[in-house]
């Protein structure tokens, strides 16, 4: 086999797989921050705790239900988002009139409680999720476990559904209006507050997906998202909130990044995004996609 | 009006005298270490609050300068056998020094952006503090010991002589911020935060304003961060990670944010329930969660403000 630089390619395309899975996470995490932060003006610190709950709900209808993972690929986001739903109407709803800082400090909160509940019950050590297409193939260049190259393909399919979702449906065109402009959308007669409340629950749902998909490969803890929540708020800070494409790009690309940096010099793969963050902060402030604001 | 101010006035000389009398008596009748934990994380506050209160910047990472400046005082002490005053003094300038960095990258975005910046530096510098040799990552930099200050002058092994020491050292940074803020610099800080543009018409170069505010603030925090490594002699990755950062907001929170002495009352709040409901493990988060959602969604002057206020309605009514 050939060599690249001195990495043999098994190491090389290995580690580029496991960027672009974890940028796959980045992106459907990302995409759901910057749309609820258009609709809502709050940027959801209870994202990462949100995609635990969709790993853990997954988990839970496993062991107890037995409901095998492809259907939990369907319930899990929607109880979830229920839940995202129901915090929207309690709580979220009444700090819209406030600065941006009081949405964030709420929903750290939130995000402390929910994983402290957790953590509680479960303790902070993972459990194992049986993975649903066991096996893989031999590329040649690399073994590709079939999972993983189906949570590559599907946070993909997410990403642009999503995209055209918003970018494409009247629904999605409704949607841009109102963060262009709520009052006017209010006085041709669409449900504004309703429509606020359904953009929470998407963008809670689509964290709780991103769980599901991540419960194989990872282990499920209470604490799994904590840490990757603070890594997509980097990403949101790189990406710039004002593009679905761009939050997509973005994502997959850092993910990339990432996984590059883990073959090349392998103490600085965590820290590397936050390393494009400062450089992009000091080349274009307002984001690869961001309108300066 | 003039009778007013002045009684306004002597009412907050005599609180003033009041605590300080307290804070001198406290050792003689309450836990020592507890005290000088929560003076310190009290100095800590201030600098947050300084910050927001006054420059209206939320950091949401400033565990980094405090975390960072333990592990520097505990280095520099224990590792090197340096006086503890020259650790100090490492650590707060060591503490500025990313300040100046961070800070400078920071201030290039604004309001929520600038949260989620400070955050991100300052889970990097955790992820940093987790791999370098000189922290000890999981296990920390334990037993730095305390070697006397002032060349032996001073035997700090005593928790009661120790504590007039931290007193000492809280004075200092609450007596420097109590006289920034009320400088001409700290009033040209208070323009740019209620109307930046404003502020930059009338020539002032508001972003160097807002820089040196986030250095002094990070200094700060690194002062209370070495005098905390110097008590508890350790320094460990609790100190520097997420949860610290949001642990001081609360504490600016619960006391009332842009009130001089409402983040030391917050201070004093969170570690007296955090000592108080130590054995209930997961339980603390759980309630600081839910303090968070209870103060935003209904208490946001917190106690120091909503005191205020009471006491206002009752001179009025």
């Amino acid at each position: 086999m050939f060599e690249l630089l001195g990495i043999p390619p098994q190491a090389l395309f290995g580690q580029l797989l496991l960027g672009l899975i974890n940028g796959a996470f980045y992106a459907m995490l990302s995409l759901g921050l910057a749309v609820i932060f258009g609709m809502l003006n709050v940027i959801n610190f209870t994202h990462g705790a949100q995609y635990m709950m969709g790993a853990f709900a997954a988990w839970l209808m496993l062991g107890l239900l037995d409901v095998p993972f492809w259907a939990a690929l369907v319930l899990a986001p929607l109880v979830v988002g229920a839940f995202g739903v129901a915090i929207e109407k309690l709580l979220l709803k009444r700090i819209y009139h406030l600065d941006h800082l009081y949405g964030f400090l709420l929903t750290f909160g939130l995000a402390l409680m929910i994983e402290g509940l957790f953590q509680w019950k479960w303790g902070s050590s993972g459990a194992p999720y049986p993975s649903p297409i066991p096996g893989g193939v031999n590329l040649g260049f690399m073994f590709m476990p079939y999972y993983r190259g189906f949570v590559v393909v599907a946070a993909l399919v997410i990403c642009l559904a999503t995209w055209y979702g918003i970018e494409r449906t009247r629904l999605g065109a409704y949607l841009r209006a109102a963060t262009e402009n709520p009052a006017l959308v209010q006085a041709f007669g669409i449900n504004v507050p309703r429509l606020i409340t359904l953009t929470y629950g998407l963008g809670v749902g689509l964290a709780a997906l991103a769980g599901v998909l991540a419960a194989p490969i990872q282990q499920v803890s209470a604490l799994m998202g904590t840490s990757l929540v603070l890594v997509v708020f980097a990403v949101v800070v790189i990406g710039g909130m004002g593009s679905i494409m761009g939050s997509i790009v973005t994502g997959f690309g850092l993910g990339l990044v990432e996984g590059l940096t883990k073959v090349f010099y392998p103490p600085a793969s965590n820290t590397v995004i936050f390393v494009v963050m400062a450089i992009v902060l000091l080349v274009k402030p307002a984001g690869l996609f961001g309108q300066t604001k | 009006m003039v009778g007013q101010m002045t009684g306004k006035l002597m009412t907050q000389r005599n609180l003033a005298i009041a605590l300080l009398v307290l804070a001198l008596a406290a050792p003689w009748f309450a836990y020592p270490v507890f005290l000088m934990t929560a003076l310190c994380f009290a100095l800590f506050a201030c600098a947050f609050n300084l910050l927001l209160g006054y420059a209206g910047l939320m950091s949401f990472g400033h565990a980094m300068f405090f975390g960072m400046a333990a592990y520097f005082f505990g280095h520099t002490v224990k590792e090197w056998g340096w006086p503890p005053e020259l650790g100090i003094l490492v650590a707060v300038l060591g503490a500025a020094a990313i300040g100046v960095v961070t800070g400078a990258l920071a201030i290039r975005r604004q309001g929520i952006y600038f949260a989620m910046i400070t955050l991100a530096f300052a889970q990097m510098i955790y992820f940093f503090c987790v791999q370098a040799p000189f922290t000890h990552g999981e296990d920390g930099l334990q037993g730095i010991g305390r070697p006397p200050l002032l060349g032996g002058l001073i035997p700090t092994r005593d928790d009661r002589v120790l504590y007039y020491v931290v007193l000492a050292i809280f004075l200092f940074g609450y007596g420097a911020i109590y006289r920034f803020i009320h400088s001409p610099f700290g009033q040209v800080l208070k323009a740019i935060r209620d109307n930046e543009q404003r502020a930059l018409s009338l020539g002032y170069e508001a972003d160097r304003y807002k820089l040196l505010a986030f250095v002094l603030s990070a200094a700060v925090a690194g002062l209370a961060g070495a005098t905390k490594a110097m008590v508890l002699q350790f320094a460990t990755l609790t100190d520097v990670g997420a949860a610290m950062s949001g642990e001081v907001v609360l504490m600016a929170l619960v006391g009332g944010l842009g009130t001089i002495i409402g983040p030391v009352i917050g201070a004093f709040i969170i570690i007296a329930m955090q000592n108080y409901l130590a054995s209930t493990g997961e339980f603390v988060l759980v309630i600081q969660g839910a303090i968070f959602v209870v103060i935003v969604l209904a208490f946001r002057k917190g106690v120091v403000g909503e005191l205020a206020e009471w006491w206002k309605r009752r001179q009025a009514g």
